[in-house]
């Protein structure tokens, strides 16, 4: 492998590992809002507002 | 449109446009190691020049994609055309990032040095690279609301000067080594090699827009479970 070759196939695999790193990040930012939808689905249903009773003032 | 067809089309596209960068991006690097020629005045390494170019061309596309996006903000007062803006900005530094990558290593085989301060071409591209950097900087010194937005739009909108700057400096420069392709009677080549780039720079812009729609749709996600969860407190 000649000089240039060397220089032309590391400025390639550099283009293809920030782009590989870069979908990696989204990947798992992706993962992280996954789990945190199932926590919202797993939270239990906020109970319904207990029906106030009327009490006479005065 | 409504939520709905929305939804529709993002699904139906999102997978197209990442099969089509798959696509681009393979035929360009056919083209680029096996059918186009060796240059004759640099040989093999110039074959960075169809990514390295093209990359440049992707980055100023985001920027202004950014201020256009920055603009509508300021207009209509839209927090998605914010989240777009922010969204392109990032990809922009990504792509300028490469391009600093491949430029040196490119500068380093043809001109036997990584960086030279000499070149304008070279040093207005960093002041614009770092000033889009910057960006980041300011948008998360300050709280979410309509003053980061509004901030990060004219700072956004305020950055695009830099690229046609960034462009034309080096066609009004007296001395300079950094090469001139592009001419006022078109570009300095032709054939295989003017193929090549043209597929190159599809490639890179179709590939800069599908990274575009997945990191937004991951912000858009993101916004949305803030407020689910805000919602659910």
């Amino acid at each position: 492998m000649t000089t240039a070759e060397k220089y032309v196939t590391a400025a390639y695999c550099v283009v293809f590992a920030v782009v590989l790193v870069y979908v990696v990040i989204i990947a798992l930012k992706l993962q992280r809002l996954e789990r945190e939808v199932d926590a919202l689905v797993a939270r239990p249903q906020a109970e319904p507002e207990r029906e106030r009773e009327t009490v006479r003032v005065g | 449109m409504d939520l709905r067809q929305f939804l529709f089309v993002s699904r139906l596209s999102l997978p197209a446009l990442a099969a089509s960068s798959l696509v681009l991006v393979t035929t360009a690097l056919v083209l680029v190691f096996f059918v186009a020629p060796n240059d004759a005045d640099q040989g093999f390494s110039q074959r960075i020049f169809y990514f390295h170019v093209s990359i440049a061309f992707t980055a100023y596309a985001c920027f202004g994609l950014g201020a256009w996006k920055a603009l509508v903000h300021l207009w209509k007062r839209d927090s998605r055309a914010d989240l777009e803006s922010y969204v392109a900005v990032h990809q922009g530094v990504i792509f300028g990032s490469l391009v600093l990558l491949t430029g040196s290593i490119w500068a380093k085989i043809s001109w036997g040095h990584w960086w030279l301060w000499s070149e304008n071409q070279l040093v207005l591209f960093l002041v614009l690279f770092l000033f889009y950097a910057a960006y980041f900087m300011l948008r998360f010194s300050v709280d979410p609301g309509p003053q980061r937005a509004n901030l990060s739009a004219v700072y956004a909108l305020f950055g695009v000067v830099l690229v046609p700057v960034s462009f034309l400096a080096i066609r009004l420069a007296q001395h300079f080594i950094h090469p001139i392709v592009f001419t006022r009677n078109g570009p300095a080549f032709g054939g295989w090699i003017l193929a090549t780039y043209l597929v190159s720079q599809v490639a890179t812009l179709v590939l800069a827009y599908t990274l575009y729609r997945v990191e937004l749709s991951g912000k858009r996600l993101d916004v949305r479970l803030r407020e689910l969860r805000e919602a659910h407190a």
